[in-house]
Protein backbone atom coordinates (compact mmCIF):
# COMPACT_ATOMS: atom_id res chain seq x y z
CA UNK A 1 0.00 0.00 0.00
CA UNK A 2 1.46 3.36 -0.96
CA UNK A 3 1.21 6.03 1.73
CA UNK A 4 -1.96 8.13 1.57
CA UNK A 5 -1.57 11.15 -0.72
CA UNK A 6 -0.97 14.46 1.01
CA UNK A 7 -3.98 16.78 1.15
CA UNK A 8 -2.23 19.07 -1.34
CA UNK A 9 -1.75 16.27 -3.88
CA UNK A 10 -5.27 14.92 -3.31
CA UNK A 11 -6.67 18.42 -3.93
CA UNK A 12 -4.60 18.81 -7.11
CA UNK A 13 -5.84 15.46 -8.43
CA UNK A 14 -9.45 16.32 -7.54
CA UNK A 15 -9.08 19.68 -9.26
CA UNK A 16 -7.58 18.05 -12.36
CA UNK A 17 -10.45 15.56 -12.33
CA UNK A 18 -12.99 18.34 -12.45
CA UNK A 19 -11.19 20.56 -14.93
CA UNK A 20 -9.37 18.16 -17.20
CA UNK A 21 -11.37 14.90 -17.24
CA UNK A 22 -13.12 15.52 -20.56
CA UNK A 23 -9.92 16.79 -22.19
CA UNK A 24 -7.85 13.80 -21.02
CA UNK A 25 -10.50 11.21 -21.88
CA UNK A 26 -11.31 12.71 -25.28
CA UNK A 27 -7.63 12.78 -26.23
CA UNK A 28 -7.18 9.19 -25.05
CA UNK A 29 -10.17 7.76 -26.99
CA UNK A 30 -8.35 8.38 -30.26
CA UNK A 31 -5.31 6.47 -29.02
CA UNK A 32 -7.33 3.72 -27.38
CA UNK A 33 -9.71 3.17 -30.29
CA UNK A 34 -12.66 2.47 -28.02
CA UNK A 35 -14.29 4.28 -25.15
CA UNK A 36 -14.04 1.53 -22.53
CA UNK A 37 -10.28 1.10 -22.94
CA UNK A 38 -9.87 4.88 -22.85
CA UNK A 39 -11.93 5.21 -19.68
CA UNK A 40 -9.93 2.55 -17.89
CA UNK A 41 -6.65 4.11 -18.99
CA UNK A 42 -7.77 7.55 -17.78
CA UNK A 43 -8.91 6.15 -14.44
CA UNK A 44 -5.53 4.45 -14.08
CA UNK A 45 -3.77 7.71 -14.92
CA UNK A 46 -5.68 9.59 -12.20
CA UNK A 47 -4.91 6.81 -9.72
CA UNK A 48 -1.20 6.89 -10.53
CA UNK A 49 -1.22 10.70 -10.28
CA UNK A 50 -2.05 10.33 -6.59
CA UNK A 51 1.16 8.38 -5.90
CA UNK A 52 3.47 9.87 -8.54
CA UNK A 53 2.65 13.50 -7.79
CA UNK A 54 3.24 12.78 -4.11
CA UNK A 55 6.76 11.52 -4.87
CA UNK A 56 7.84 13.83 -7.69
CA UNK A 57 5.69 16.88 -7.11
CA UNK A 58 2.64 18.20 -8.92
CA UNK A 59 3.42 18.72 -12.62
CA UNK A 60 3.19 22.19 -14.11
CA UNK A 61 0.53 21.06 -16.58
CA UNK A 62 -1.53 18.32 -14.86
CA UNK A 63 -3.79 17.84 -17.91
CA UNK A 64 -0.84 17.14 -20.22
CA UNK A 65 0.73 14.75 -17.68
CA UNK A 66 -2.53 12.85 -17.30
CA UNK A 67 -3.08 12.70 -21.08
CA UNK A 68 0.39 11.32 -21.78
CA UNK A 69 0.05 8.78 -18.96
CA UNK A 70 -3.43 7.68 -20.04
CA UNK A 71 -2.45 7.42 -23.71
CA UNK A 72 0.61 5.34 -22.83
CA UNK A 73 -1.58 2.95 -20.86
CA UNK A 74 -4.13 2.75 -23.65
CA UNK A 75 -1.36 1.93 -26.13
CA UNK A 76 -0.11 -0.84 -23.81
CA UNK A 77 -3.59 -2.32 -23.66
CA UNK A 78 -3.92 -2.18 -27.45
CA UNK A 79 -0.55 -3.80 -28.02
CA UNK A 80 -1.50 -6.59 -25.66
CA UNK A 81 -4.81 -6.97 -27.47
CA UNK A 82 -3.09 -7.13 -30.85
CA UNK A 83 -0.64 -9.71 -29.50
CA UNK A 84 -3.52 -11.77 -28.20
CA UNK A 85 -5.12 -11.56 -31.67
CA UNK A 86 -8.40 -10.64 -30.12
CA UNK A 87 -11.05 -8.98 -32.23
CA UNK A 88 -12.32 -6.02 -30.27
CA UNK A 89 -15.05 -3.74 -31.52
CA UNK A 90 -13.27 -0.50 -32.26
CA UNK A 91 -14.14 3.08 -32.97
CA UNK A 92 -11.15 3.38 -35.23
CA UNK A 93 -9.48 0.81 -37.40
CA UNK A 94 -5.91 0.18 -36.22
CA UNK A 95 -4.41 1.49 -39.47
CA UNK A 96 -6.16 4.81 -38.89
CA UNK A 97 -4.14 5.35 -35.76
CA UNK A 98 -1.13 7.56 -36.21
CA UNK A 99 1.52 8.27 -33.61
CA UNK A 100 1.26 11.77 -32.17
CA UNK A 101 4.12 13.25 -34.17
CA UNK A 102 2.44 12.20 -37.42
CA UNK A 103 -0.95 13.67 -36.62
CA UNK A 104 -1.73 16.35 -39.17
CA UNK A 105 -2.46 19.94 -38.20
CA UNK A 106 -6.03 19.53 -39.31
CA UNK A 107 -6.50 16.72 -36.80
CA UNK A 108 -5.19 18.91 -34.01
CA UNK A 109 -7.36 21.89 -34.85
CA UNK A 110 -10.55 20.03 -33.94
CA UNK A 111 -10.59 19.52 -30.22
CA UNK A 112 -11.14 15.91 -29.24
CA UNK A 113 -13.76 17.00 -26.74
CA UNK A 114 -16.02 18.02 -29.63
CA UNK A 115 -15.74 14.54 -31.14
CA UNK A 116 -16.54 13.02 -27.77
CA UNK A 117 -19.64 15.15 -27.16
CA UNK A 118 -20.97 14.48 -30.67
CA UNK A 119 -20.49 10.76 -30.07
CA UNK A 120 -22.22 10.88 -26.67
CA UNK A 121 -25.15 12.85 -28.13
CA UNK A 122 -25.51 10.80 -31.33
CA UNK A 123 -29.20 10.62 -32.35
CA UNK A 124 -28.91 6.83 -32.73
CA UNK A 125 -28.71 6.68 -28.91
CA UNK A 126 -31.78 7.15 -26.71
CA UNK A 127 -32.07 10.56 -25.10
CA UNK A 128 -31.62 9.05 -21.62
CA UNK A 129 -28.43 7.35 -22.78
CA UNK A 130 -27.17 10.58 -24.37
CA UNK A 131 -27.54 12.44 -21.08
CA UNK A 132 -26.01 9.60 -19.05
CA UNK A 133 -23.01 9.24 -21.37
CA UNK A 134 -22.43 12.99 -21.41
CA UNK A 135 -22.35 13.13 -17.61
CA UNK A 136 -20.24 9.99 -17.37
CA UNK A 137 -17.72 10.70 -20.12
CA UNK A 138 -17.57 14.50 -20.39
CA UNK A 139 -18.16 15.46 -16.79
CA UNK A 140 -16.41 12.41 -15.33
CA UNK A 141 -19.29 11.61 -12.96
CA UNK A 142 -19.26 8.10 -11.54
CA UNK A 143 -22.12 5.81 -12.53
CA UNK A 144 -23.32 6.10 -8.91
CA UNK A 145 -23.52 9.90 -9.23
CA UNK A 146 -25.26 9.75 -12.62
CA UNK A 147 -27.82 7.32 -11.16
CA UNK A 148 -28.35 9.59 -8.15
CA UNK A 149 -28.82 12.63 -10.39
CA UNK A 150 -31.74 10.95 -12.13
CA UNK A 151 -32.99 9.17 -9.00
CA UNK A 152 -32.58 5.79 -10.67
CA UNK A 153 -31.17 2.60 -9.17
CA UNK A 154 -27.45 2.32 -9.86
CA UNK A 155 -27.89 -1.05 -11.61
CA UNK A 156 -30.40 0.50 -14.03
CA UNK A 157 -28.04 3.36 -14.86
CA UNK A 158 -25.04 1.04 -15.20
CA UNK A 159 -27.02 -1.14 -17.63
CA UNK A 160 -28.08 1.94 -19.62
CA UNK A 161 -24.49 3.18 -19.94
CA UNK A 162 -23.14 -0.28 -20.83
CA UNK A 163 -25.84 -0.75 -23.47
CA UNK A 164 -25.06 2.65 -25.01
CA UNK A 165 -21.31 1.97 -25.11
CA UNK A 166 -21.94 -1.42 -26.71
CA UNK A 167 -24.07 0.21 -29.37
CA UNK A 168 -21.38 2.82 -30.09
CA UNK A 169 -18.87 0.02 -30.64
CA UNK A 170 -21.10 -2.51 -32.44
CA UNK A 171 -22.88 -0.07 -34.75
CA UNK A 172 -19.67 1.94 -35.35
CA UNK A 173 -21.03 5.28 -34.23
CA UNK A 174 -18.19 7.49 -35.44
CA UNK A 175 -15.86 9.48 -33.17
CA UNK A 176 -16.03 12.55 -35.30
CA UNK A 177 -17.44 16.04 -35.62
CA UNK A 178 -20.32 15.77 -38.14
CA UNK A 179 -19.94 17.09 -41.66
CA UNK A 180 -21.04 20.67 -42.26
CA UNK A 181 -24.25 19.51 -43.97
CA UNK A 182 -25.57 17.90 -40.78
CA UNK A 183 -23.74 19.98 -38.19
CA UNK A 184 -26.68 22.29 -37.40
CA UNK A 185 -29.08 19.45 -36.70
CA UNK A 186 -26.56 17.42 -34.71
CA UNK A 187 -25.45 20.47 -32.72
CA UNK A 188 -29.07 21.16 -31.81
CA UNK A 189 -29.18 17.64 -30.30
CA UNK A 190 -26.04 18.35 -28.27
CA UNK A 191 -27.43 21.67 -27.01
CA UNK A 192 -30.69 19.96 -25.99
CA UNK A 193 -28.76 17.41 -23.93
CA UNK A 194 -26.76 20.12 -22.16
CA UNK A 195 -29.93 22.12 -21.51
CA UNK A 196 -31.65 19.00 -20.15
CA UNK A 197 -28.73 18.44 -17.75
CA UNK A 198 -29.08 22.05 -16.58
CA UNK A 199 -32.88 22.09 -16.21
CA UNK A 200 -32.90 18.75 -14.38
CA UNK A 201 -30.57 20.38 -11.86
CA UNK A 202 -32.39 23.71 -11.80
CA UNK A 203 -35.74 22.15 -10.83
CA UNK A 204 -35.46 18.48 -9.98
CA UNK A 205 -38.39 16.55 -11.52
CA UNK A 206 -38.87 14.71 -8.22
CA UNK A 207 -37.35 14.27 -4.79
CA UNK A 208 -36.71 16.24 -1.68
CA UNK A 209 -34.74 19.21 -3.03
CA UNK A 210 -35.98 21.93 -5.36
CA UNK A 211 -32.59 22.14 -7.06
CA UNK A 212 -29.75 19.73 -7.63
CA UNK A 213 -26.97 22.28 -7.75
CA UNK A 214 -24.28 19.74 -8.65
CA UNK A 215 -26.19 18.88 -11.83
CA UNK A 216 -27.03 22.51 -12.64
CA UNK A 217 -23.33 23.38 -12.32
CA UNK A 218 -22.38 20.53 -14.65
CA UNK A 219 -24.87 21.88 -17.19
CA UNK A 220 -23.30 25.34 -16.90
CA UNK A 221 -19.79 23.88 -17.27
CA UNK A 222 -20.83 21.93 -20.37
CA UNK A 223 -22.35 25.07 -21.91
CA UNK A 224 -19.11 26.93 -21.16
CA UNK A 225 -17.06 24.11 -22.68
CA UNK A 226 -19.11 24.28 -25.89
CA UNK A 227 -18.61 28.04 -26.00
CA UNK A 228 -14.82 27.55 -25.83
CA UNK A 229 -14.93 24.84 -28.52
CA UNK A 230 -17.36 26.66 -30.87
CA UNK A 231 -16.78 30.35 -30.10
CA UNK A 232 -18.40 31.59 -33.33
CA UNK A 233 -21.67 29.70 -33.05
CA UNK A 234 -24.78 31.76 -32.29
CA UNK A 235 -26.80 28.86 -30.90
CA UNK A 236 -24.01 27.95 -28.48
CA UNK A 237 -23.86 31.59 -27.34
CA UNK A 238 -27.67 31.50 -26.96
CA UNK A 239 -27.58 28.37 -24.80
CA UNK A 240 -24.85 29.69 -22.51
CA UNK A 241 -26.78 32.98 -22.23
CA UNK A 242 -29.96 31.10 -21.32
CA UNK A 243 -28.23 29.01 -18.66
CA UNK A 244 -26.48 32.05 -17.13
CA UNK A 245 -29.61 34.23 -17.16
CA UNK A 246 -31.69 31.45 -15.57
CA UNK A 247 -29.04 30.44 -13.08
CA UNK A 248 -28.56 34.06 -11.99
CA UNK A 249 -31.85 33.82 -10.06
CA UNK A 250 -31.15 30.51 -8.33
CA UNK A 251 -29.93 32.13 -5.09
CA UNK A 252 -33.34 33.76 -4.55
CA UNK A 253 -35.57 30.76 -5.22
CA UNK A 254 -35.60 29.46 -1.65
CA UNK A 255 -36.10 31.44 1.55
CA UNK A 256 -34.35 30.80 4.88
CA UNK A 257 -36.88 28.02 5.65
CA UNK A 258 -35.99 26.37 2.33
CA UNK A 259 -39.44 27.21 1.00
CA UNK A 260 -40.04 27.99 -2.68
CA UNK A 261 -40.22 31.71 -3.53
CA UNK A 262 -41.79 32.50 -6.91
CA UNK A 263 -40.12 35.14 -9.06
CA UNK A 264 -42.89 37.61 -8.18
CA UNK A 265 -41.75 37.63 -4.54
CA UNK A 266 -38.02 37.07 -4.95
CA UNK A 267 -35.49 39.42 -3.37
CA UNK A 268 -33.91 40.67 -6.58
CA UNK A 269 -30.81 41.92 -4.75
CA UNK A 270 -29.92 38.24 -4.39
CA UNK A 271 -29.78 37.78 -8.16
CA UNK A 272 -26.27 37.25 -9.49
CA UNK A 273 -25.42 40.51 -11.30
CA UNK A 274 -22.21 39.26 -12.89
CA UNK A 275 -24.01 36.23 -14.37
CA UNK A 276 -26.69 38.58 -15.75
CA UNK A 277 -24.08 40.90 -17.29
CA UNK A 278 -22.26 37.98 -18.91
CA UNK A 279 -25.54 36.42 -20.08
CA UNK A 280 -26.86 39.65 -21.60
CA UNK A 281 -23.64 40.25 -23.52
CA UNK A 282 -23.77 36.69 -24.92
CA UNK A 283 -27.43 37.18 -25.75
CA UNK A 284 -26.67 40.35 -27.73
CA UNK A 285 -24.16 38.36 -29.75
CA UNK A 286 -26.62 35.48 -30.30
CA UNK A 287 -29.43 37.82 -31.38
CA UNK A 288 -27.33 39.30 -34.20
CA UNK A 289 -27.54 35.92 -35.98
CA UNK A 290 -30.32 35.18 -38.46
CA UNK A 291 -32.43 33.21 -38.10
CA UNK A 292 -32.63 33.66 -34.35
CA UNK A 293 -32.11 30.41 -32.47
CA UNK A 294 -34.49 28.75 -30.04
CA UNK A 295 -32.13 29.14 -27.07
CA UNK A 296 -31.45 32.79 -27.89
CA UNK A 297 -35.21 33.55 -27.80
CA UNK A 298 -35.59 31.71 -24.49
CA UNK A 299 -32.56 33.61 -23.16
CA UNK A 300 -34.16 36.89 -24.30
CA UNK A 301 -37.23 36.06 -22.19
CA UNK A 302 -35.01 35.30 -19.18
CA UNK A 303 -33.18 38.60 -19.77
CA UNK A 304 -36.43 40.63 -19.67
CA UNK A 305 -37.05 39.23 -16.18
CA UNK A 306 -33.44 39.63 -15.04
CA UNK A 307 -33.31 43.28 -16.12
CA UNK A 308 -36.68 44.30 -14.62
CA UNK A 309 -36.34 46.30 -11.41
CA UNK A 310 -39.43 44.66 -9.94
CA UNK A 311 -42.21 42.22 -10.80
CA UNK A 312 -44.58 45.12 -11.55
CA UNK A 313 -42.01 46.67 -13.91
CA UNK A 314 -41.88 43.50 -16.02
CA UNK A 315 -42.46 44.18 -19.73
CA UNK A 316 -45.03 41.43 -20.34
CA UNK A 317 -45.79 42.65 -23.87
CA UNK A 318 -42.16 42.08 -24.78
CA UNK A 319 -42.25 38.58 -23.20
CA UNK A 320 -45.50 37.78 -25.00
CA UNK A 321 -43.94 38.83 -28.32
CA UNK A 322 -40.93 36.59 -27.69
CA UNK A 323 -43.20 33.61 -26.92
CA UNK A 324 -45.05 34.33 -30.17
CA UNK A 325 -41.76 34.09 -32.05
CA UNK A 326 -40.91 30.83 -30.26
CA UNK A 327 -44.35 29.35 -30.91
CA UNK A 328 -44.07 30.36 -34.54
CA UNK A 329 -40.87 28.41 -35.27
CA UNK A 330 -40.68 25.83 -32.46
CA UNK A 331 -44.32 25.17 -31.55
CA UNK A 332 -44.84 23.00 -28.47
CA UNK A 333 -47.51 22.66 -25.78
CA UNK A 334 -45.02 23.85 -23.12
CA UNK A 335 -44.31 27.04 -25.11
CA UNK A 336 -48.09 27.53 -25.48
CA UNK A 337 -48.49 27.14 -21.72
CA UNK A 338 -45.83 29.75 -20.99
CA UNK A 339 -47.29 32.05 -23.62
CA UNK A 340 -50.70 31.75 -21.94
CA UNK A 341 -49.15 32.78 -18.61
CA UNK A 342 -47.46 35.79 -20.26
CA UNK A 343 -50.80 36.69 -21.87
CA UNK A 344 -52.43 36.59 -18.43
CA UNK A 345 -50.00 39.18 -17.09
CA UNK A 346 -49.82 41.25 -20.31
CA UNK A 347 -53.57 41.43 -21.05
CA UNK A 348 -55.62 40.00 -18.21
CA UNK A 349 -55.93 36.94 -15.97
CA UNK A 350 -59.23 35.92 -17.58
CA UNK A 351 -57.66 35.91 -21.06
CA UNK A 352 -54.66 33.93 -19.80
CA UNK A 353 -56.96 31.46 -18.04
CA UNK A 354 -59.01 30.93 -21.21
CA UNK A 355 -55.82 30.00 -23.07
CA UNK A 356 -54.77 27.67 -20.25
CA UNK A 357 -58.18 25.98 -20.25
CA UNK A 358 -57.87 25.41 -23.99
CA UNK A 359 -54.65 23.47 -23.30
CA UNK A 360 -56.48 21.05 -21.00
CA UNK A 361 -57.09 18.64 -23.88
CA UNK A 362 -53.41 18.57 -24.87
CA UNK A 363 -52.21 14.98 -24.27
CA UNK A 364 -48.59 16.07 -23.83
CA UNK A 365 -49.59 18.22 -20.86
CA UNK A 366 -51.83 15.60 -19.22
CA UNK A 367 -49.18 14.80 -16.58
CA UNK A 368 -47.52 18.24 -16.57
CA UNK A 369 -48.07 19.80 -13.12
CA UNK A 370 -47.39 23.40 -14.20
CA UNK A 371 -50.60 23.61 -16.23
CA UNK A 372 -52.77 22.90 -13.18
CA UNK A 373 -50.54 25.14 -11.02
CA UNK A 374 -50.84 28.04 -13.50
CA UNK A 375 -54.62 27.62 -13.67
CA UNK A 376 -54.79 27.55 -9.87
CA UNK A 377 -52.80 30.78 -9.68
CA UNK A 378 -54.95 32.67 -12.21
CA UNK A 379 -58.17 31.34 -10.62
CA UNK A 380 -56.96 32.64 -7.24
CA UNK A 381 -56.12 36.04 -8.72
CA UNK A 382 -59.64 36.12 -10.24
CA UNK A 383 -61.19 35.32 -6.85
CA UNK A 384 -62.61 31.98 -8.02
CA UNK A 385 -61.42 30.16 -4.90
CA UNK A 386 -63.48 26.95 -5.24
CA UNK A 387 -62.15 26.33 -8.77
CA UNK A 388 -58.66 27.30 -7.61
CA UNK A 389 -58.85 24.68 -4.83
CA UNK A 390 -59.62 21.93 -7.35
CA UNK A 391 -56.75 23.09 -9.59
CA UNK A 392 -54.27 23.19 -6.68
CA UNK A 393 -55.34 19.68 -5.68
CA UNK A 394 -54.75 18.49 -9.23
CA UNK A 395 -51.30 20.14 -9.32
CA UNK A 396 -50.46 18.45 -5.99
CA UNK A 397 -51.28 15.03 -7.42
CA UNK A 398 -48.98 15.62 -10.41
CA UNK A 399 -46.05 17.31 -8.61
CA UNK A 400 -43.27 15.00 -7.44
CA UNK A 401 -40.85 17.61 -6.18
CA UNK A 402 -41.29 17.94 -2.39
CA UNK A 403 -40.41 21.64 -2.23
CA UNK A 404 -42.95 22.46 -4.92
CA UNK A 405 -45.50 20.26 -3.18
CA UNK A 406 -45.05 22.17 0.09
CA UNK A 407 -45.48 25.46 -1.79
CA UNK A 408 -48.71 24.28 -3.46
CA UNK A 409 -49.96 22.96 -0.09
CA UNK A 410 -49.37 26.38 1.49
CA UNK A 411 -51.23 28.15 -1.32
CA UNK A 412 -54.09 25.65 -1.02
CA UNK A 413 -54.34 26.13 2.76
CA UNK A 414 -54.35 29.90 2.24
CA UNK A 415 -57.58 29.58 0.24
CA UNK A 416 -59.70 28.16 3.07
CA UNK A 417 -62.01 30.44 4.95
CA UNK B 1 -15.62 -0.78 -43.45
CA UNK B 2 -18.58 -2.31 -41.60
CA UNK B 3 -21.59 -4.21 -42.80
CA UNK B 4 -25.18 -3.34 -41.95
CA UNK B 5 -28.43 -5.07 -42.71
CA UNK B 6 -31.15 -2.60 -43.67
CA UNK B 7 -34.68 -3.94 -43.21
CA UNK B 8 -37.27 -2.20 -45.34
CA UNK B 9 -40.79 -1.71 -43.98
CA UNK B 10 -43.90 -0.92 -45.99
CA UNK B 11 -47.59 -0.54 -45.16
CA UNK B 12 -48.37 -3.41 -47.47
CA UNK B 13 -46.45 -5.43 -49.99
CA UNK B 14 -47.97 -5.84 -53.41
CA UNK B 15 -47.42 -9.06 -55.28
CA UNK B 16 -45.29 -9.04 -58.40
CA UNK B 17 -48.40 -9.27 -60.58
CA UNK B 18 -50.08 -6.36 -58.80
CA UNK B 19 -46.95 -4.21 -59.01
CA UNK B 20 -46.66 -4.95 -62.71
CA UNK B 21 -42.88 -4.84 -62.64
CA UNK B 22 -40.15 -6.57 -60.65
CA UNK B 23 -38.35 -3.51 -59.36
CA UNK B 24 -39.92 -0.07 -59.23
CA UNK B 25 -38.24 2.86 -60.91
CA UNK B 26 -37.55 4.41 -57.49
CA UNK B 27 -35.58 1.38 -56.37
CA UNK B 28 -33.74 1.14 -59.67
CA UNK B 29 -32.65 4.75 -59.28
CA UNK B 30 -31.59 4.12 -55.67
CA UNK B 31 -29.50 1.10 -56.69
CA UNK B 32 -27.80 3.12 -59.38
CA UNK B 33 -26.98 5.92 -56.91
CA UNK B 34 -25.75 3.63 -54.15
CA UNK B 35 -24.62 0.56 -56.06
CA UNK B 36 -21.06 0.70 -54.75
CA UNK B 37 -22.31 0.34 -51.14
CA UNK B 38 -24.81 -2.46 -51.75
CA UNK B 39 -23.59 -6.01 -51.20
CA UNK B 40 -26.93 -7.60 -51.96
CA UNK B 41 -30.63 -7.21 -51.36
CA UNK B 42 -34.06 -8.45 -52.30
CA UNK B 43 -37.74 -7.61 -52.21
CA UNK B 44 -40.03 -10.04 -50.41
CA UNK B 45 -43.43 -11.53 -51.24
CA UNK B 46 -46.29 -10.33 -48.97
CA UNK B 47 -46.59 -11.58 -45.36
CA UNK B 48 -49.59 -13.70 -46.37
CA UNK B 49 -47.04 -15.98 -48.04
CA UNK B 50 -44.89 -16.28 -44.91
CA UNK B 51 -44.50 -19.37 -42.77
CA UNK B 52 -43.14 -19.17 -39.21
CA UNK B 53 -41.43 -21.97 -37.36
CA UNK B 54 -41.10 -21.83 -33.59
CA UNK B 55 -39.34 -24.30 -31.34
CA UNK B 56 -41.98 -25.82 -29.15
CA UNK B 57 -39.59 -26.37 -26.24
CA UNK B 58 -39.99 -30.13 -26.36
CA UNK B 59 -37.52 -30.76 -29.13
CA UNK B 60 -40.06 -30.26 -31.89
CA UNK B 61 -41.37 -27.40 -33.98
CA UNK B 62 -44.63 -25.59 -34.34
CA UNK B 63 -45.23 -24.40 -37.88
CA UNK B 64 -47.73 -21.61 -38.44
CA UNK B 65 -49.04 -19.57 -41.34
CA UNK B 66 -48.03 -15.90 -41.31
CA UNK B 67 -45.10 -13.67 -40.27
CA UNK B 68 -43.15 -14.19 -37.01
CA UNK B 69 -44.18 -10.92 -35.41
CA UNK B 70 -47.57 -9.42 -36.10
CA UNK B 71 -47.20 -5.70 -36.75
CA UNK B 72 -48.82 -2.91 -38.67
CA UNK B 73 -45.72 -2.52 -40.82
CA UNK B 74 -44.58 -5.27 -43.09
CA UNK B 75 -41.03 -6.43 -43.73
CA UNK B 76 -40.89 -5.89 -47.47
CA UNK B 77 -37.24 -6.35 -48.35
CA UNK B 78 -33.68 -5.84 -47.28
CA UNK B 79 -30.26 -4.65 -48.34
CA UNK B 80 -26.94 -5.78 -46.98
CA UNK B 81 -24.76 -2.68 -47.22
CA UNK B 82 -21.19 -1.70 -46.48
CA UNK B 83 -20.34 1.66 -44.92
CA UNK B 84 -17.46 3.38 -43.14
CA UNK B 85 -19.52 3.94 -40.00
CA UNK B 86 -23.08 4.36 -38.75
CA UNK B 87 -23.39 7.90 -40.07
CA UNK B 88 -22.65 6.74 -43.62
CA UNK B 89 -24.95 3.74 -43.20
CA UNK B 90 -27.80 6.02 -42.04
CA UNK B 91 -27.22 8.33 -44.99
CA UNK B 92 -27.54 5.41 -47.42
CA UNK B 93 -30.56 4.05 -45.53
CA UNK B 94 -32.35 7.42 -45.70
CA UNK B 95 -31.94 7.29 -49.46
CA UNK B 96 -33.95 4.03 -49.78
CA UNK B 97 -37.42 4.83 -51.18
CA UNK B 98 -39.14 2.84 -48.41
CA UNK B 99 -42.82 3.56 -47.83
CA UNK B 100 -42.77 3.45 -44.03
CA UNK B 101 -39.11 3.38 -43.12
CA UNK B 102 -36.12 1.19 -42.49
CA UNK B 103 -34.24 -0.41 -39.60
CA UNK B 104 -30.44 -0.41 -39.68
CA UNK B 105 -28.68 -3.25 -37.86
CA UNK B 106 -24.93 -3.71 -37.65
CA UNK B 107 -23.78 -7.15 -38.76
CA UNK B 108 -21.93 -8.89 -35.94
CA UNK B 109 -18.23 -9.27 -36.52
CA UNK B 110 -16.15 -12.17 -35.18
CA UNK B 111 -17.07 -14.36 -32.22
Amino acid sequence: MPPAASPEVAAAVADAHRREWAFVLAATVRTAGDIDTAEEAVQDAYASALSTWGQRGIPENPGAWLTVTARRRALDVRRRAVTAQRTLPKLLEPEEYLPDDLVSDEEEITDDRLRLIFTCCHPALSSGAQVALTLRLLCGLSTTDVARAFLLPEATMAARITRAKKKIAAAHIPYRVPAASELRERLDGVLSVVYLVYTTGHTAPSGENLMRRDLAERGLELARMLRVLLPDDGDVAGLLALVLLTDARSGARLNEHRELVLMENQDRSKWDRSAITEGVSLLREALTRRPRGRFALMAAIAAVHDESKSWSDTDWQEILGLYDLLQDRWPSPVVQLNRAIALGFAVGYAEGLAELDALGAEPQLARYPYLAAARADFLTRLGRFDDARVAFEEALILTENDTERRYLQTRLSGLSG
Amino acid sequence: MSKYLVLIFEDDVRTKEEAGETVSADYQAFMQRRGSSLINGAGLEPPSTATSIRRDGAGGFSVTDGPFAESKETLAGYYLIEAADLDEALEIAKDIPAGVGVEVRPVRVGG
